[in-house]
């Protein structure tokens, strides 16, 4: 396939300037929000002494797995050698390093103390699975820079297939590692399973994909960039498949868990009467996040149509945050089992009791300034350096365009 | 004048000095042993000296002698440490509380106070980033306040939910019990009282003992004299959750 030459985005249009100024506000809102918390003391949030982690950790860990999951499309062009992604490799990888930093900068700034970042930096507990995920983020951003610079740089393109492996190896020990930090807490009965890195790495696929998605729509609308079908077939196609093997993890997940008795506590609370947490994961995760988007992916009538396509990413990413959100909140407000075999009839800090989490304002603006973040770096960049592709046009003479189904006669465009 | 009678004289005045001398260190030395033996007595381990390894600080809690409406521990724990209600028991910090469980088969209720386990293999310690969380030599399981950044991944660690996080500005703060804003803390053992070294044991045994009931044992257990070891030896207890194989310190009779 002949290689399509990048451009960077001219971005002197008042909807861009608009866009910038859009993002900056939220970001700044999140900013002050960090500020709000920190200078009060987290009493100001939902969160407490039993629901430790809260909104802030679910955008944080969101954006974290779906920055994995956007290098997709780098890993399916270097990786497994489909050279129709090729031109899509950089905005792949630009997607990647911007969530990723929003993700990590939510993290930060919800920490007690960040402004003792440099201490995380200098002080290492390495049978911490959670420092090994300060070095597999930072290591992240660092092989997709040299990557990317790679693919940009005329005389290093021969690296770029190492530089890919690299980055796709890297990607897949960094979601395990973040699915890892739940999986190794064995106190808890919702989490303890070896499974929580794989379900990780699946469920990174599929946001990451989503949001790639959404990007290039939005940015082959905005910036003017002919996208064409076979493109869209083929993300379409991943997607359906990554959302579907979420699911069967998500399935497997479960009924591990209701195999063990002991476990059926838990399981209750989250399938049948944990109320907000069992609302958020049947109507959030599953219809909302998995069985809608299936049925538009795969539905003769909305499956070509890119508007539609952009409803189903949209939802997908939704559903994405109701399952983090069941993961991390369900597991803190389901009671401790510190003393089998018996009840809790009294206790000042609520043993045996389920927890209320109600998320403060401050909170959901820290997470919100995560993803606008990220969504500001990228905007940013695209201007500097050459990240658009001239054309993502079918291209007819390819031997990839044969498995692809007929683009149908009308096709929207969004 | 001959020299004779000068050099005896030099002579005696040299003996008077030398008694002189004798006498003076025999009654420095008398003065001053007993306050040097004191000093000994009081550092039983030197502060420049790192916790040993040869001690393991523990405690039995005998359920049984523990009454449901008394709450003497928490408060004598409070008042130690200068922890104070602020917002409410979801946000305040609590070191030990009292908790009362029913048995699902016989129905029999119990009364107890929960706090660090202080385990020999803590969980809070291995997930802590930076290292914060650490495990003296001599089994007291602390907090660094200086290297905390407060992630609170160890209190999602905690099988005992025994950690608090500080959601608010302190002051007043007790010297021996420094404390911070967006850190994590949790029960010390009073290993302010055990540095001292004077037989001084944590406020809230101290303070059950005061109400008579002497629930709670401290002591060292890996000393086979002590009257904790010999209880041990007596009736192991129970250790929560046994299953995570911690190897808890604070043991408990009467919640088999």
């Amino acid at each position: 396939m002949k290689s399509i030459p990048h451009r960077i985005l001219e971005g002197r249009s008042t909807g861009y300037y608009g866009l910038i100024a859009g993002l900056a506000a939220l970001v700044l809102a999140g900013l002050w929000a960090a500020y709000y918390m920190e200078s009060n003391g987290h009493h100001v949030t939902g969160m407490n002494n039993q629901i430790v982690w809260g909104m802030p950790h679910v955008f944080a860990v969101f954006l974290i797995v779906a920055a994995s999951g956007a290098l997709n499309v780098a890993s399916v062009a270097s990786v497994f050698n489909r050279p129709l992604y090729n031109p899509m490799a950089r905005l792949s990888g630009l997607l990647a390093i911007a969530l990723l930093m929003g993700g990590l900068a939510v993290l930060v700034l919800d920490l007690g103390r960040p402004d003792r970042l440099i201490v995380a930096m200098t002080h290492y507990n390495f049978k911490s699975i959670f420092a090994w995920n300060i070095f597999l983020y930072t290591g992240f951003v660092a092989i997709v820079i040299v990557y990317l610079w790679m693919q940009m740089e005329r005389r290093m393109n021969g690296f770029v297939k190492p530089a890919g492996y690299l980055a796709f190896v890297w990607r897949l020990v960094l979601t395990t590692g973040t699915g890892s930090i739940f999986g190794f807490l064995v106190a808890r009965q919702a989490y303890d399973a070896a499974l929580m890195g794989p379900l990780f790495v699946t469920m990174s696929f599929s946001f990451g994909t989503a949001a790639f998605i959404l990007f290039l729509l939005s940015l082959c609308r905005w910036a003017g960039c002919p996208l064409g079908h076979e493109v869209m077939e083929r993300l379409r196609r991943l997607q359906g498949i990554f959302v579907i093997v979420v699911l069967y993890m998500v399935v497997v997940f479960h009924l591990s868990k209701l195999y063990i008795t002991e476990q059926h506590g838990i399981e209750s609370f989250i399938l049948l009467d944990g109320g907000a947490v069992t609302l958020i994961f049947w109507l959030g995760q599953i219809v909302i996040g998995s069985l809608i988007p299936l049925a538009i992916l795969y539905s003769p009538y909305t499956r070509h149509s890119r508007p539609w396509t952009a409803v189903g990413a949209v939802l997908i990413s939704v559903g994405g945050l109701a399952q983090i959100y069941v993961i991390i909140i369900a597991a803190q407000a389901y009671p401790l089992e510190i003393f089998p075999g018996k009840i809790v009839v009294e206790s000042s800090f609520f043993d045996g009791a389920i927890v209320g989490y109600q998320p403060g304002m401050p909170e959901v603006m820290l997470g919100v300034g995560g993803v606008a973040l990220a969504l500001l770096i990228v905007t940013l960049a695209m201007k500097i350096l050459p990240f658009v592709p001239e054309t993502l046009a079918d291209v007819r003479d390819s031997p990839e365009t044969e498995s692809v189904d007929a683009p149908p006669a009308t096709e929207s465009a969004a | 004048m001959s020299d004779e009678p000068r050099a005896s004289e030099q002579k005696g005045r040299q003996a008077r000095r030398q008694f002189l001398g004798r006498v003076g260190a025999a009654a420095a030395a008398l003065a001053l042993a007993p306050g040097v033996r004191l000093i000994d007595l009081a550092i039983a381990r030197p502060a420049n000296e790192p916790a040993s390894s040869a001690q393991r600080w523990g405690m039995l809690i005998d359920t049984g002698k523990c009454a449901s409406g008394c709450d003497a521990c928490v408060r004598a724990c409070n008042d130690e440490h200068g922890l104070e209600a602020r917002h409410g028991p979801a946000t305040d910090a609590q070191w030990i509380r009292k908790v009362t469980v029913r048995d699902r088969q016989s129905g029999a209720s119990t009364s107890l106070p929960l706090m660090c386990q202080h385990c020999k293999h803590p969980p809070c310690v291995d997930v802590c980033p930076t290292g914060a969380s650490f495990r003296r030599a001599d089994g007291v399981v602390l907090v660094d306040k200086h290297t905390c950044i407060g992630c609170r991944y160890c209190m999602m660690a905690c099988p005992y939910k025994a950690r608090s996080f500080i959601h608010e500005q302190l002051d007043n703060q007790k010297s021996y019990a420094p404390r911070g804003k967006g850190t994590v803390e949790s029960c010390t053992l009073c290993v302010h009282r055990i540095d001292e070294g004077r037989g001084r044991i944590p406020a809230c045994a101290e303070a059950c003992n005061g109400e008579g009931r002497r629930a709670m044992l401290f002591g060292d257990m890996s000393d086979p004299q002590s009257d904790i070891s010999k209880e041990l030896a007596r009736n192991s207890g129970v250790q929560l959750r046994a299953d995570l194989k911690l190897d808890l310190g604070i043991r408990y009779r009467g919640i088999d």
